[in-house]
């Protein structure tokens, strides 16, 4: 019935079969036993003199972590030796006593001492515990004069992250912390181990694994009291590549001062390939704060600020931009061929529509205008006119063309994209169709427009370098050194404007004009030495009608004053450097952030050494 | 169902055997978890004990069926495995790396542990119901090949080098007791040898790490080389009587990584000496004898062949596992049968311990 039923011949192969297996079993046996005999008889003194008279200790060698520079080699984050103060427990004889002498010397809270001390004298009485990092070098001399008399206490050093300036670009810098268990486990950190400290946020932590270079280590062999005997095999760890950033210390320095006590953000980028010269937000914080592990109180402070110092507003902050977009709307209307340059419209201060009335910011406007000065002194009405004669379709498709509504690819992890409304996005959105109101505040920067300040270089450099849309980059090189380098990033282009020569410059011309002609809105960014172009913008933060509620605009409450912005660019002709400022709840782009521009085009080009002085010793 | 016949020919040894095992393994485990009884070392005791004791009773569970009714269920079983394995890479619970657990609930199990039982009866069945007087040429063996590939190749990307390899060594030492030709056997040793510079630059790096410091020591002092060292330190140390129970400096000390796991017997050999370690091996080399004893008296082919199967699989299990603790073979991460702290190992184990107390039970069956 069955077809596995037992046949003499096949019992007669199994069983000789089973016989070989038997002889193969007993023969692998014979070698394990052989092998035990080998390692514990004949040569088991040998091992039994080194498990009791020797231990052997791994030692973890940290390796250096690679340095960050700015674009001429200045250091901005570098590494320095940390003197931490341990204790072998297994070593001291008198717990307690010991913590008596030490604690005046090296300034250790005692309680805390002998609570980590106990804890780990009972699970590894052989490993050394942290008592205290980073002494002082006074604590480090009273600690060192005294250690005959301390036994059990070693000092370790250690490389600890070093921020050169502080609060300086500590948003695109970034700064370490721990490693927690997620990241351990995703498999992407295969080099860490629990505890380790590693980039968080910033270039920090978008190329950790370069600047984290390869642990060493040493197999030392160690004897009763803990002295090393001998180093068995030695791996030395491998440094951390070097960043080099495009970022201009001095210019940098002269953002963060301009920033000092405000809130808002500034970018500085050479529009002919993207490079960022400079990126602040303000409120800021000091990535030297984290290194050692921040401390509860110092955290709270950070995050209970309620004005997020963590947040970087040059990347993540959407403001609607005001009279900047005028700019596009600009391009838009004579691209488009709606306009003529040359037609003049009046202003009276206010714009009718259907039954409502939209005012212009000259209360009793501006009279006749062309295309020229509607952009020079930003007049409202001409530009609801322009925009009402696009629509709102029309304009979003030219905003998106300068790379407006859509993230930068800067960093997309971080990066906000803002936003470009249109008719269909209203619709899925808030449910109702786009008023034709809406077209009019969106023409002049208001509404639901909301665009981040890195958007705004990257879309003033496209309109002046002839069109070209750039990814905005901040890492030059990575690798030992200007000569060494192992990566090398070349400029990236997102997109291009597709706008006539013609039309682009006009605009330019226009925007000179904001600057340097009469009445102009940016007249206090105008140097000069070098012919400044830029717009000012001024978004709303509340009606218009309630800010006229004051008599002067120092009497406005700061939360409702208006985000001022400033976009630049210098020098026109041939450009090279674009700036965006925003302020937030600075008032008027004119008066807020256009001297703020003009005292970084100051600085770029070398032309007041006392501003590059003051800014730099602070 | 419970024939008197059956309770007759209990196989007493055998549980003699693993309850013996057993003890020491628990005992061992007191020690190697002595030092941090009081971070989490006592837990790890206990919860050995209590997989023990689930052990025993999954043990028992095993002998209660004919072992016969596998036939008809060896391929779904084994279709069933190939299907949790494929799960494993999308779902399973990710641990240091490697995707090898899948969680219902409080519990987790890894299916590479069912991988291997399912493996033991598919083939049986396949050899059992094939006739080959003269053994088998390779052209026979295809269908075999295949069952054997697809769950290694599964497990190999989990990743684990080891269950892969144990599961290759198992079977083919079963394809090998129903004999191969010799040319055959030529043939797929020489592609083997052939095909193993590919192997080697598809291992992933930390495994080559470990095969490269096992020929030479002193190459990675902190990642696979201090294991060993360590391990043969320990070892070494115990002399003939050993240093004594939770004596052993080693592991004390933490000097012996692993210790309840990989290397419970490096502890073991460090505490009881030469005495304590071969008397273990001794304890192992009667268990497989004894194991190959009931294929030999087991009246039908297929259970003869699925125990051999069990004895195969057990047997490079132990032999990996004392190779590596003591030098002979490169660390490859395989714990030590029924000795080492893990459910996972330990409930497969003792469900393949039943089986084969199955097949001894009902020796004397015609069916």
């Amino acid at each position: 019935m069955r077809t596995s039923e037992f046949d003499p011949l096949s019992i007669e192969i199994f069983d000789r079969q089973l016989k070989k297996v038997t002889l193969v079993v007993l023969a692998v046996f014979g070698v394990l036993i052989l092998r035990f005999w080998f390692l514990q008889v004949v040569n088991g003194s040998v091992y039994r003199t080194k498990s009791e008279n020797n231990r052997i200790h791994l030692q973890d060698i940290s390796p250096f972590r690679g340095m960050i520079l700015d674009r001429n080699g200045a250091t901005l984050v570098d590494n320095r030796p940390s003197y931490d103060l341990y204790v072998v427990p297994e070593e001291v004889q008198d717990l307690e006593e010991l913590l008596e002498r030490l604690s005046p010397l090296a300034g250790l809270g005692a309680e805390e001492a002998v609570q980590k001390l106990d804890e780990a004298s009972r699970r590894y009485p052989f490993r050394p515990v942290c008592l205290k990092r980073d002494l002082s070098r006074d604590e480090l001399a009273k600690v060192e004069t005294h250690r005959f008399n301390l036994p059990g206490v070693i000092i370790k050093v250690a490389p600890q992250r070093h921020y050169v300036n502080g609060t300086f670009a500590s948003h695109l810098i970034g700064y370490l912390g721990e490693i927690n268990e997620n990241q351990l486990n995703s498999g992407q950190y295969a080099d860490s181990k629990p505890g380790d400290l590693i980039g968080k946020s910033g270039v920090e932590w978008k190329w950790q694994r370069d600047l984290n270079g390869v642990r060493g280590g040493a197999q030392v062999e160690v004897d009763a009291t803990g002295r090393k005997i001998r180093v068995m095999a030695r791996k030395t760890p491998v440094p951390g590549e070097n960043v080099c950033l495009t970022i201009d210390k001095d210019l940098q320095a002269v953002a963060e001062k301009a920033l000092a006590g405000k809130s808002g953000a500034i970018v500085a980028m050479d529009p002919n390939n993207g490079e960022i010269l400079a990126l602040a937000s303000s409120p800021s914080f000091d990535p030297n704060l984290f290194v050692g592990g921040i401390d509860r109180a110092s955290w709270e402070e950070i995050v209970l600020s309620g004005d997020f110092p963590l947040q970087d507003r040059a990347l993540s902050g959407q403001y609607p931009p005001g009279s900047v977009f005028k700019i596009v709307v600009a391009l838009a209307g004579l691209e488009e061929g709606i306009i003529d340059p040359e037609e003049e419209l009046v202003c009276t201060g206010i714009y009718s529509l259907g039954r409502r009335g939209y005012r212009c910011w000259k209360k009793y406007g501006h009279g006749r205008v062309s295309l020229h000065r509607a952009l020079v002194e930003s007049c409202d009405v001409y530009f609801y006119d322009m925009g009402r004669r696009l629509g709102i379709d029309k304009i979003s498709e030219y905003a998106m063309r300068f790379g407006l509504g859509k993230k930068t690819g800067f960093d997309p992890a971080h990066e906000k994209a803002g936003l470009i409304p249109t008719r269909d996005w209203k619709l899925k959105r808030w449910g109702v169709p786009w008023q034709g109101g809406e077209t009019l505040s969106t023409a002049i920067g208001q509404s639901f427009v909301l665009v981040t300040p890195i958007q705004m270089a990257a879309f003033v450099s496209a309109v002046f370098n002839g069109g070209i849309v750039y990814r905005p980059q901040v890492t030059k090189w990575v690798g030992k050194s200007e000569t060494e380098k192992i990566n090398e990033f070349a400029p990236v282009v997102t997109g291009k404007i597709g706008i006539k020569q013609e039309h682009l410059e006009f605009v330019k011309n226009a925007l000179i004009g904001v600057v340097n002609e009469p009445h102009g809105t940016g007249g206090r960014a105008r140097l000069k030495e070098v012919t400044v172009a830029g717009k000012t913008g001024t978004s709303q933060v509340v009606a218009l009608k309630k800010e006229e509620e004051f008599e002067r605009e120092e009497d406005i409450p700061v939360q409702f004053r208006d985000h001022a912005w400033f976009v630049a660019v210098a020098p026109a002709e041939n450009p090279r450097i674009a700036v965006a400022i925003v302020v937030e709840h600075g008032g008027h782009g004119g008066s807020a952030a256009a001297p703020i521009a003009g005292q970084l085009i100051k600085a770029y080009f070398g032309l007041d050494k006392s501003v590059l002085a003051e800014a730099v010793t602070h | 169902m419970f024939d008197r016949r059956l309770v007759q020919n209990f196989d007493w040894i055998l549980l003699l055997l693993l309850l013996l095992l057993a003890g020491i393994s628990i005992i061992n485990l007191y020690s190697a978890t002595y030092a941090i009884r009081d971070v989490g070392g006592s837990q790890v005791f206990l919860k050995q004990i209590y997989w023990f004791l689930i052990g025993f009773a999954v043990f028992f569970v095993m002998t209660t069926f004919n072992y016969f009714a596998l036939e008809r269920l060896a391929y779904p079983a084994y279709i069933f495995t190939i299907a949790l394995l494929i799960l494993v890479l999308f779902v399973g619970k990710v641990t240091s790396g490697s995707q090898r657990w899948l969680s219902l609930g409080p519990v987790s199990f890894q299916p590479s542990e069912l991988a291997k039982i399912a493996m033991v009866i598919v083939l049986a069945k396949f050899f059992s119901e094939k006739r080959g007087y003269r053994g088998y040429r390779l052209r026979d063996l295809w269908q075999p090949f295949i069952l054997i590939a697809a769950p290694s190749i599964l497990i190999l990307r989990e990743p684990d080098l080891g269950t892969a390899l144990l599961l290759v060594a198992g079977s083919f030492s079963m394809i090998l007791f129903v004999k191969m030709y010799w040319k055959s056997l030529v043939i797929l040793v020489g592609s083997a040898v052939s095909v193993a510079p590919f192997i080697w630059f598809s291992l992933k790096e930390y495994q080559r790490m470990r095969i490269l410091t096992f020929i030479r020591p002193d190459m990675d002092p902190f990642g696979a080389g201090y294991h060993i060292n360590q391990s043969k330190i320990a070892i070494g140390s115990g002399l003939l009587w050993g240093k004594g129970f939770l004596r052993g400096t080693q592991t004390r000390l933490h000097f012996l990584p692993e210790q309840h796991t990989d290397f419970a017997l490096s502890v073991l050999a460090e505490e009881w000496g030469f005495v304590g370690s071969a008397f273990l091996l001794l304890l192992y080399l009667f268990l497989i004898l004894w194991g190959l004893n009931i294929a030999k008296v087991s009246k039908d082919k297929f259970g003869s062949i699925m125990a051999v199967g069990i004895v195969a699989f057990i047997f490079w299990q132990i032999v990996i596992n004392v190779g590596m603790v003591t030098g002979l073979l490169p660390v490859v991460g395989i714990p030590l049968l029924l000795f080492s702290y893990g459910g996972s190992s330990l409930i497969s184990t003792m469900a393949a311990m039943g089986l084969l107390m199955n097949i001894s039970m009902r020796r004397f069956m015609f069916q």
